[in-house]
Order: C-alpha cells, then sequence, then structure tokens
C-alpha cells in the first residue's frame, strides 16, 4: 500500500495557526471558503480543537477552486488582507459560519463587523502580498497532493479517511499514541 | 492485470468524446499527454478528481500537457456530467468494446466493469514515463503529475 501523500511545504511561524506551536498534533486544512465540503468540516474542526485543546495546533492554507467557486479567491483575499490587520481567524470564521451568504458586496460589512481599518483593508485586498501568498498555498498545496477541498494532513501526512468527526478524532488519536511510543 | 509501465509506448486508441466526435491519442503527438482514468462519472462534487484537474489547467498548460479522461460510461454520461462540472477536458467513452482501452494499458477492473483511477503521462513522442494506480476509492491528486512533467521538462 502507498504510503499517502505528504506536506513539501513544512508548517512555519509564517502559516495561519490555531494552538501551540509544539502540539504533538497538527492538523494542516487545504480549504476553500466557497466550498460546502469544507463549510460542512468548519465546526468538525471546532469540535476538534475543543477535544484535543493543547494537543493540537491547526493551520488553514488556502486552495481556492476559482473555477467551480467564483467567490472563493475573493473569500480567501478577504481573510488574508484581514490577517494583515492581525484578524485572521475572526475573518476566517465568519467566512465559513455565514458562508450561505458569500458574495463580493458582503465582505466589506464583514471587514467592518470585526473591526478591520476598511481602507486598509480594502487596499490590501488587492494587494500583490496578498495575491502572491493564495499563490503559493495553492502551489504548496498541489505539490502536496491536495486532491480536493478540505484536504487534511495529520502531521504532515493527507489523510484520505471520511470527513466526519469520528474519523478524523480517531486518525488524530492514532497518531498520538504512535507519537508517544 | 498490471497497469502499463514507463518506458512502453502508450497504445494508441480512438474514443468518441460526444456523440459524432472521436478523438485519438495520436492527435496529441507533439505534446504531453495526462491520461486520467476514472472508475464512473457523477462521483461526489467540488472534491472531486476531474474537477481539480479542470481546476489546475493553468498549471498544466505551462507544460503545453493536454488532460483526457478516460472511463467506461457512454458519451451522453460523459457530456452531462462534463457540462456540469464545467469540465475543461475531453472525456472519452471506453464504451463499446467495454473497457477496451483500459484493458491496454493494463487498468480495467473485471469485477466491477469499470477503470482502475490511474493516471498515465505520456510524453511527446509517444513514450509512456510515468504510471500509477491509485486505490479505486482515493482521489490522487495532482502532484505526481507535476513531478512527471517536471522531470521530462528537465531531460
Amino acid at each position: 500500500m502507498d504510503k499517502s501523500a505528504t506536506l513539501t511545504q513544512p508548517v512555519s511561524a509564517y502559516d495561519h495557526a490555531e494552538g501551540p506551536a509544539d502540539a504533538p498534533l497538527t492538523l494542516v486544512e487545504y480549504g476553500d471558503y466557497q466550498c460546502p465540503y469544507c463549510g460542512a468540516a468548519y465546526p468538525i474542526v471546532k469540535r476538534l480543537q475543543k477535544t484535543l485543546a493543547k494537543k493540537l495546533r491547526f493551520v488553514f492554507r488556502n486552495f481556492p477552486l476559482t473555477r467551480a467557486h467564483p467567490y472563493a479567491l475573493i473569500a480567501a483575499a478577504a481573510a488574508e488582507a484581514a490577517a494583515l490587520q492581525g484578524k485572521f481567524w475572526e475573518m476566517h470564521d465568519l467566512l465559513f459560519e455565514q458562508q450561505t451568504f458569500l458574495q463580493p458586496d458582503i465582505i466589506p460589512v464583514w471587514a467592518e463587523r470585526i473591526g478591520l481599518n476598511l481602507e486598509k483593508f480594502g487596499n490590501d485586498i488587492k494587494q500583490g502580498d496578498v495575491e502572491n501568498r493564495i499563490r503559493e498555498d495553492r502551489q504548496s498545496g498541489i505539490h502536496s497532493g491536495v486532491n480536493g477541498t478540505p484536504t487534511f494532513f495529520i502531521n504532515a501526512t493527507r489523510y484520505d479517511g471520511p470527513p466526519d468527526y469520528e474519523s478524523l478524532l480517531a486518525a488524530l488519536e492514532s497518531e498520538l499514541a504512535l507519537r508517544s511510543l | 492485470m498490471s497497469a502499463l509501465k514507463p518506458g512502453v509506448r502508450a497504445p494508441d486508441f480512438s474514443l468518441l468524446t460526444t456523440p459524432d466526435q472521436k478523438v485519438s491519442l495520436s492527435d496529441f503527438l507533439g505534446r504531453p499527454v495526462i491520461l486520467v482514468f476514472y472508475p464512473a462519472d457523477w462521483s461526489p462534487v467540488c472534491s472531486d478528481q476531474l474537477g481539480l484537474y479542470s481546476e489546475l489547467k493553468p498549471e498544466f498548460s505551462e507544460f503545453e500537457a493536454q488532460i483526457v479522461g478516460i472511463s467506461v460510461d457512454g458519451v451522453w454520461s460523459h457530456l452531462a456530467f462534463s457540462k456540469d462540472r464545467k469540465l475543461h477536458f475531453p472525456l472519452l467513452a471506453d464504451f463499446e468494446p467495454k473497457g477496451a482501452v483500459a484493458r491496454q494499458y493494463g487498468v480495467y477492473r473485471e469485477t466491477d466493469g469499470e477503470s482502475e483511477r490511474a493516471l498515465f503521462v505520456i510524453d511527446s513522442v509517444g513514450v509512456i514515463r510515468w504510471s500509477y494506480v491509485s486505490p479505486v476509492g482515493i482521489n490522487p491528486g495532482a502532484d505526481g503529475i507535476f513531478k512527471a512533467l517536471e522531470s521530462m521538462a528537465k531531460s
């Protein structure tokens, strides 16, 4: 049986991460803000974070499926622009929580809701830096074996199991057990 | 039955892509070809393998690579499926005789009557340079394809 794909770009301080940097488990998600499967994964990840607490570091990287999802790119840009004002996770969470309402006109409303400087936000969202970051994520995703959205990597190995909470938790706990041997 | 290996000449074939249009492998001589054998149209949405390759068309174009999908589904299923998923590459019907091309490539699942989920990267002179059979339930992504294309571009 082939080994599953592995991350080509290790997690670093450059990444958007929640949880301790030295947590025994790192869960990376390559996601698309307009993808319903990522929308479904959002509460599952939250639950995993609650259950595993300090044992889990969660990292989000962009993989907008721009052909299938016309608003995925602008949503990703919004989150990365929010990151430049220190509010990546606020925007990331809002985008998934309000996914059914996602469309370009609502993004400034959400930016305001999370307390961003709207002028800076408006400038940053169109800037090369934001664009480059999304493109870098896409490249690292492609080379790491991202095969759709969401694609999860548990401690740098692609997770190929079912996307439900129980299966993900089992895989994470099994990795935890392996590491404590 | 096992998939054809690198170094082997890719068997030529001619399959319908629409009710009145045939596509032959030899049509693409002069550029790399990525053959994507897959079990069936209409697998679960948005995270699916063909949608991903359609998404990555700009990256494949950098290598002038042509992607072609092949399953045992008929042309009408392909037309509807391609339209529904807005796919940007031809889907070929390995329909009659059923699975004949998949068999030529060593990727036909006799018991299921469908092809394996298999990838072949063929160079511009028609030689297989990389092949991979994925467990049928796992979407293999594109990293193997790009590794092959990159290594071909270097040599």
